[in-house]
């Protein structure tokens, strides 16, 4: 943050310029910013936003960011666990919606199959690299 | 010979990544993220008045028998004042559009229809966002085709330009 060092000029110009990703006049939904009362919900509640991706920043979790959406999630994610909903029955509810986009934990698919496998597929195949080359010494 | 193959591999995959860098660089970037639940019917909701002109919005009112546009707009989204235009010509045209204005007081929200013009026949309201969520929507704006049915068609995420108009057109007709 530089801000104070902006030339006068350009504070009265940035207050009148809107963002294009401008954030509502509203305040946040009701439970976007506020704990649970039952600490096991909450723990719950908690574990399962840092799972689901922010859909607007696109690179944080919805647990960090401070977009009017992940507000409105976050909110939402409470609200349904107070309600007895599992956290798993959310997140699908989620997937269903917004494709495995929005989850950092995909359930596996063919679709994300490479992103699971290949990873393992490495680790064997550089198994197999030393082994040969330890062979080779031995012969 | 199968020794001189393998020499090549490194190349390959050096060609294959460089090819993927290429791809990045002209493919045209996108950051959207389309709704899973095009296909779907439109989920329940029933939302109260948004504005002072006109009655709330609920799922009710889109099986009525005729296809409907739904669009996701808001007084903060500047992008929405600008496709305000186009939704008028597309009811002028006799598409009836349907508003849901997002996290939005009804003082600004009466402002900006007066500024904008008011092509819609109902607004709700959705200042939670439950119903953009029920429909996998991801911003502001974003203009949904749904059928007789009520069964979604069609997301069209971002501004509707002119171009848009006649395409909507000639698709809510082929749904009749």
């Amino acid at each position: 943050m530089r801000s104070w060092r902006a030339p006068a000029l350009l504070i009265p110009l940035a207050l009148i310029a809107a963002p294009l990703m401008a954030d509502s006049n509203l305040p946040p939904a009701p439970l976007a910013n506020t704990a649970l009362p039952n600490p096991a919900q909450e723990r719950q509640a908690k574990a399962l936003m840092t799972k689901i991706r922010c859909l607007v920043c696109q690179g944080e979790s919805i647990a960090e960011s401070n977009s009017d959406l992940a507000g409105d999630m976050r909110s939402m994610i409470r609200e349904r666990i107070q309600a007895g909903e599992s956290p798993d029955s959310i997140r699908h509810w989620l997937i269903r919606r917004y494709g495995n986009w929005v989850t950092y934990d995909p359930p596996f698919s063919a679709q994300t199959a490479g992103l699971w496998l290949v990873p393992l597929m490495l680790v064997i195949a550089g198994g197999l690299l030393v082994r040969g080359r330890i062979k080779r010494r031995h012969d | 010979m199968t020794k001189r193959l393998w020499l090549w591999l490194p190349f390959a995959g050096f060609a294959l990544v460089l090819g993927l860098l290429i791809h990045g660089l002209v493919a045209p970037e996108s950051h959207d993220i389309p709704s899973q639940w095009v296909g779907q019917p439109m989920p329940h909701f029933d939302l109260p008045a948004a504005s002072s002109s006109r009655p709330g919005f609920s799922s009710a009112n889109l099986t009525a028998g005729k296809p409907h546009l739904v669009n996701i707009f808001a007084s903060w989204c500047i992008p929405c004042a600008a496709e305000a235009p186009q939704l008028v010509a597309l009811t002028k045209a006799g598409v009836e559009v349907d508003g849901i204005a997002l996290r939005d007081r009804k003082v600004d929200l009466d402002a900006f229809l007066e500024r904008n013009g008011n092509p819609y026949a109902r607004i709700g309201s959705d200042t939670t966002s439950s119903v953009a969520m029920a429909l996998g929507s991801t911003g502001v704006p974003e203009t949904y085709l749904i059928d007789s049915k009520g069964i979604i068609r069609l997301q069209h995420i971002g501004v509707l330009y002119d171009d848009d108009v006649p395409r909507l057109i000639a698709q809510m007709k082929a749904l009749h």
